[in-house]
């Protein structure tokens, strides 16, 4: 019994990962760079929703939508001043532009919303549904992220590979030059990639918050990097890649909690990231490209 | 057109983060020039503390506090102070620039650090350079060990868990406990340790040690399914609230009441902006500060406070205030006057500090030793609809 409920701990702990690194992952793979300010705006999706429904006493529907807009116009908006003038320069350059996004977008919030940690009031409520007389407990907001998290998935997946738009990411993913030359818009094309990206943070903040209740200026940061780490495990480019690595990634980190060391949790999920990478350096799921000369 | 657009914006994003940083730099200054005209006649207190970043609660809370306190000394004329303090963001290296800004400045008595990292930093300078040093809630033993000039506000970590371990005995709290601690922070791993070998003294039974660190506390599902298994009636929780209401909200969903004790980092559960109180039902914790106490002290500070910054303040912002108002006892007790050096200041009140007794918000008859230890009985309270109601 121990074991199924650290298995939905896991799925529960992996999901809200997999939803972050889905939106990872869908930027790198078409704009093919590391988005590290996605954490942040994980943040401020969540401040945006717990506002609207807790200040505001707005429907959580509402709110979660509001999140959405105001995740994408601020998406769209980043992308414009900070990454599209660097479309040139080299990658280390854009790393470095989006790690300082990521610190203003977090000094923001605290200038904003102050450093003092609200409650998230979760969107689906905190039922739990009890099994075996209660011997296990699952939540109904792990149920709900691991349904999200499918569609999500899905849904990006038969985005990217059936309609134009779709067609005209993967182009960009592969030649931006090639692609531009086609008579593909590919500012509009990454420009539409952070957009969805960004709607896709706003519903990871929402799920992550319900989750797990303590909304801070810093809270998108960690489970940021984790969801990187899922990405890259997974294979990053991979929307597939992505959602197994997140729900691997948490169970990992719960088994290694439960049954090796609460002290090395956090050591044994990288360990396995290393070996992963060191195996199988594309990922889990991620495909070999060969560079053309 | 479009360039134009993104100038004018990031200018704009720009401007707008500079007015906010010195928004927050500068504490909210009541008297802060009221007495500039005769520079002579002010002691100048300075302080450092995490004003942004992760840890900003604290220090602003400490700063505003403080602040409090001064606005009311100037306010009562006789011995008039200037407050002033510089941001850490609850880092070694920063605080000690902060801590040369303010020598620079002329700083003759120093608040220290709000927390312990930088603590550990800044007292070392200011021993090196001989300016008295009273930090709000640096807990940390390395603040004081060593040194003459540095004395403590609060608790020392060691004296939290060895006072948890004997209420929980003598109160007979608990038969079986179980501990959750935050391993990569120095204040709860000090405290799991003198708690850990007073529960051996005392024969306390510890069935389940878990811990969780700054980059996992997230998810508690498996500590506390460690603690339920072992049958634990009660857990001891020497972390802050905000992880401590994570762990509320997990038991309860797993179906898992067992007794939760809290220390000082308890302090602040209640005031978290949007949590379902009936959590916390129940929960106890040892802490100085009791903002719903109902003494003159603490119901004007709470009112003054609220008033300034439509929130209740914590314990951090009771150690602060009670911080300048023990410097000022002292100064008054060692004859200080303001055209003195900090130095001068600072062997006065060394030789002065261990003999006053003070009365302040954060306790009764406070006393200090030699070596800076602060001697205060915790307050014992339990959270009863959705306030703190003393156990004794």
């Amino acid at each position: 019994m121990t074991f199924l409920s650290f298995l939905i701990s896991g799925l529960s702990l992996g999901s809200v990962y997999a939803i972050i690194a889905l939106g990872y992952t869908m930027v790198y793979g078409i704009a093919k760079m590391l988005n590290f300010a996605h954490g942040d705006v994980i943040m401020v999706g969540a401040y945006v929703c717990f506002f609207a429904t807790t200040r505001g006493n707005m429907p959580a529907l509402v709110g979660v939508l509001l999140a959405m807009v105001v995740c994408t116009i601020l998406g769209v908006v980043i992308e414009r001043l900070a990454y599209k003038p660097l479309r040139a320069a080299t990658s280390l350059a854009v790393l470095i532009t989006a790690i300082g996004v990521s610190y203003f977008l977090q000094n923001a919030a605290l200038l904003l919303w102050s450093s003092n940690p609200k409650v998230f009031t979760s969107v689906v409520g905190n039922e739990t549904i009890k099994l075996f007389d209660g011997r296990l407990n699952i939540s109904v907001i792990a149920i709900v992220t691991i349904i999200i998290c499918l569609i999500i998935m899905a849904a990006l997946t038969l985005f990217i590979g059936k309609t134009k738009m779709g067609k005209a990411m993967r182009a960009c993913s592969e030649d931006k030059d090639a692609a531009q030359l086609m008579g593909i818009d590919v500012n509009f094309t990454i420009s539409i990639t952070f957009a969805i990206g960004s709607a896709l943070a706003a519903v990871a903040g929402v799920l992550l918050c319900s989750a797990y209740p303590t909304l801070m200026p810093t809270t998108g940061a960690m489970p940021g990097i984790k969801a990187f780490t899922a990405a890259v495990l997974g294979g990053i480019g991979s929307v597939p890649g992505a959602m197994v690595g997140g729900i691997l990634l948490g169970i990992i980190e719960i088994f290694g909690k439960g049954y090796i060391s609460t002290q090395l949790s956090d050591a044994i999920v990288f360990a396995v990231l290393i070996l992963t990478l060191l195996i199988k350096p594309t990922g889990l799921l991620g495909k070999q490209i060969n560079e053309k000369v | 057109m479009k360039r134009m657009l993104c100038i004018l914006l990031s200018c704009a994003l720009t401007l707008f983060l500079f007015a906010g940083c010195g928004g927050s730099g500068q504490p909210a200054s009541g008297d802060q020039n009221g007495a500039g005209d005769d520079k002579a006649a002010v002691f100048k207190i300075g302080g450092t503390g995490p004003l942004t970043g992760g840890a900003a609660i604290y220090g602003n809370a400490a700063m505003r506090g403080a602040q409090i306190a001064v606005d009311e000394i100037n306010a009562q004329g006789g011995i008039q102070f200037e407050l002033r303090y510089e941001d850490d963001e609850h880092d070694a290296e920063k605080a000690v620039n902060a801590y040369n800004k303010l020598k620079d400045w002329g700083m003759q008595v120093f608040l220290g650090s709000v927390t312990s990292t930088p603590g550990v930093a800044t007292s070392t300078e200011a021993f090196n350079d001989r300016i008295f040093y009273l930090p709000p809630s640096a807990s940390a033993p390395a603040v004081i060990e060593g040194k003459d000039n540095v004395f403590q506000m609060c608790f020392t970590d060691p004296n939290q868990g060895s006072a948890s371990a004997q209420y929980i005995f003598d109160k007979k709290l608990g038969s079986k406990i179980a501990i959750i601690y935050k391993n990569d922070d120095v204040y709860s791993k000090g405290i799991y340790n003198t708690f850990i070998s007073k529960a051996k003294e005392l024969n306390l039974e510890v069935v389940s040690t878990t811990t969780f660190t700054e980059d996992s506390q997230t998810d508690f599902s498996v500590q506390l399914a460690d603690a339920k298994k072992n049958g634990a009636d009660l857990i001891f929780l020497p972390i802050y609230y905000t992880p401590a209401s994570l762990i509320l909200q997990q038991a309860k969903n797993m179906g898992y009441a067992p007794k939760f004790f809290g220390v000082d980092g308890m302090d602040g559960i209640l005031t978290l902006e949007n949590f379902d109180v009936s959590l916390a039902e129940g929960v106890m914790l040892l802490t100085p500060f009791n903002a719903a106490a109902t003494d003159d002290l603490t119901v004007n500070f709470v009112k003054k406070y609220q008033e300034l910054y439509n929130e209740i303040p914590n314990q951090f912002a009771a150690d602060g205030y009670d911080c300048v108002y023990a410097i000022k006892k002292a100064l008054e007790a060692a004859g200080c006057t303001p055209d003195m050096s900090a130095q001068d200041i600072c062997e006065k009140l060394v030789q002065v500090f261990p003999t006053i007794t003070f009365n302040g918000l954060t306790g009764e008859n406070m006393t200090w030793s030699a070596s800076g230890e602060v001697t205060k009985s915790p307050k014992g309270m339990v959270i009863q609809n959705g306030a703190y109601v003393g156990m004794d």
